[in-house]
């Protein structure tokens, strides 16, 4: 089925994007061309394939728990938008946001 | 008779024994090497240039040569992909979200070059976040191919391959997810290798797939390449998908003949769609190979027709995730226009990434989301399970595979930006490589009727480089025609 204007505002929400109206159409329509092509792996019967999560053989890597110098603070603030002495400043975190609710409760159909 | 332009160019062996000699210092390479940057300035192949601190750096190493110690790539002169870090200098990913950030750390790779006495000369143009297939998605405009100015240098590591190819810097390190070093190789003539997954550190290298991300090099000559992935690969524990694999030495594959080589050619590489000069010279070149001692074998890679597709909802998947790091809050840009937490990651965002960047992101949360995981994300994982397993069966059998590296040579700047599409097949020969993870090299393969490189691709066996740099060298050095 195809996806919907809605779909792709939905779509946004989740990945912190906006986009104006003339793009969400466009993007809509690129969107749906795209994943028309991808589509194409439904021809596939991959019911007793194990999914691939990585290419070489790679174990989990432990270290030793030793307390090492880290990368001054004055360099980390470096490359701050904005800042106070020692924090990274952002916009005021405790508002009254509007709830969030309408899109966790969005059904995929 | 196809008139092909030519470029002032020397590879670092050229270099070296003049080095060595005296008769040329690090200096005099430098600044040769910054004139020849302002000479070619309208290709935009860099977005910075290190003058003070390459001609600085060429006068301390000259002093080590007289002093009789020299690193391993003392004097080479290297340009870097700008989505790997150098310390104290931009890395701006040619994005507007990273237009102002400055890196605190060397990328490994780069750490590793200059502990061998290599000058990094700038940071190079790509693909916005490396992604894309042409250079023409940064946010400081395309890169021009040297050989036809109308014409894309391909991408992502379209710069590094510019630079290669007209003389700019000796060599160059791009990186590689999908086919962006071997594919701008392929159109600017010059040699790219792509190494297995985990054989060179990621450490420093911004991530847009970490699962199929890769640094690699680029030369002028086969020897070049080897030369510096021998400084850059092997295990980093600041990597932990690095490999711990023994790094061979390489030199040691080079001037070897290919008798009893066994070469497999993928018939699904060479169906409709390739373009027949293309096509052409690869079979020339099988041809020599065989009359030099190689066997060629006919193979299938069965679900080649299944690659682009699982490869953009992987990619795009994991770039979705590796790209919320871009919030506005500790570095990059943050939009004027927020006033809220919420108004600052999707303003920042918004004005700070551009189209193709947004395009994979929202692809990407879209087949991670909920409902579609399963028949996206989880089922491109299965079939990226089968097309490793095509290659794993193939190497049971054949030693090297040989390919195109593009079914076409470079195309036109401004014909493929408007349909993603069309411009995600051009990666048709070279993503499967990534999703199986092996190792390979785009080799120059002459130029077709409108003097335009040709690029062929040889694919080797995981950890396996050195076979594939044989045959490369091999071609280097005998194959003329």
């Amino acid at each position: 089925m195809p996806v919907t204007i809605k779909d792709v505002e939905y779509i946004a929400n989740l990945a912190r994007l906006e986009f104006k109206e003339e793009e969400k159409e466009k993007f809509t329509e690129q969107f749906n061309r795209i994943l028309e092509y991808i589509d194409k792996l439904n021809e596939l019967d991959t019911t007793d394939v194990e999914p691939l999560y990585h290419v070489i053989d790679l174990k989990n890597v432990f270290r030793e728990d030793i307390v090492k110098e880290s990368y001054p603070r004055e360099e980390i603030l470096k490359n701050a938008p904005s800042r106070t002495e020692f924090f990274f400043k952002v916009p005021k975190v405790i508002q009254v946001e509007k709830p969030q609710k309408e899109n966790e409760d969005k059904e995929q159909s | 008779m196809t008139i092909t332009k030519k470029f002032d160019v020397l590879t670092y062996d050229q270099i070296r024994e003049k080095l060595l000699s005296g008769e040329l210092t690090c200096e005099s390479i430098v600044k040769r090497y910054l004139e020849k940057i302002k000479e070619f300035e309208r290709l935009n192949a860099f977005l910075s240039v290190f003058e003070k601190k390459a001609i600085q750096r060429a006068v301390e190493i000259d002093e080590k040569i007289k002093n009789g110690y020299v690193g391993k790539l003392a004097g080479m002169v290297i340009a870097i992909k700008d989505n790997i870090c150098v310390k104290d200098e931009k890395c701006t990913c040619a994005s507007k979200i990273l237009e102002n950030f400055v890196s605190i750390y060397n990328a490994t790779a780069v750490e590793r070059l200059l502990n061998e006495d290599a000058i990094v000369i700038g940071k190079t143009n790509l693909d916005e976040f490396a992604m894309g297939s042409s250079t023409e998605n940064s946010y400081f405009g395309p890169t021009l191919n040297p050989y036809d100015e109308d014409r894309v240098p391909g991408g992502s590591s379209g710069g590094s391959a510019v630079a290669v190819a007209a003389g700019l810097s000796t060599t160059a390190l791009g990186s590689d997810t999908g086919g962006s070093i071997r594919q701008p190789a392929a159109f600017c003539g010059v040699y790219g290798l792509k190494p297995t997954y985990g054989r060179v550190s990621r450490f420093g290298l911004v991530a847009f797939a970490s699962s199929f991300d890769v640094i690699g090099p680029f030369g002028n000559s086969t020897k070049d390449v080897a030369l510096v992935l021998q400084v850059i690969a092997g295990r980093d524990e600041n990597d932990s998908t690095s490999a711990d694999v023994p790094v061979p030495d390489y030199l040691s594959y080079l001037d070897k003949d290919v008798k009893g080589l066994r070469v497999g050619v993928p018939v699904e590489y060479f169906a409709e769609g390739l373009d027949d000069e293309i096509r052409e010279a690869i079979e020339k070149r099988l041809d020599f190979l065989r009359e030099s001692g190689a066997i060629l074998e006919k193979i299938s890679l069965p679900h080649t027709e299944y690659n682009i597709p699982t490869y953009y909802i992987l990619v795009t998947a994991e770039a979705s995730s590796n790209l919320a790091r871009y919030d506005g809050a500790r570095y990059g840009y943050r939009s004027p226009q927020a006033k809220s937490l919420y108004e600052m990651y999707v303003k920042s965002r918004s004005e700070g990434f551009g189209a193709e960047v947004k395009r994979r992101i929202m692809l990407g949360t879209y087949v991670l989301s909920a409902g579609y995981y399963e028949a996206y994300y989880r089922k491109a994982q299965k079939v990226r399970r089968l097309i490793k397993e095509d290659f794993d069966k193939a190497f049971e059998k054949v030693d090297v595979i040989i390919t195109p590296t593009s079914p076409t040579t470079a195309f036109k700047l401004g014909e493929k930006t408007d349909d993603p599409l069309k411009m995600y097949l051009s990666d048709i020969y070279t993503v499967s490589v990534n999703l199986a993870g092996v190792p390979a090299i785009n080799v120059p393969a002459g130029f077709d009727s409108k003097g335009l490189p040709i690029g062929m691709q040889i694919i080797g066996k995981q950890f396996d480089e050195g076979t594939i740099l044989k045959v490369s060298d091999f071609l280097e050095k005998n194959f003329s025609g």
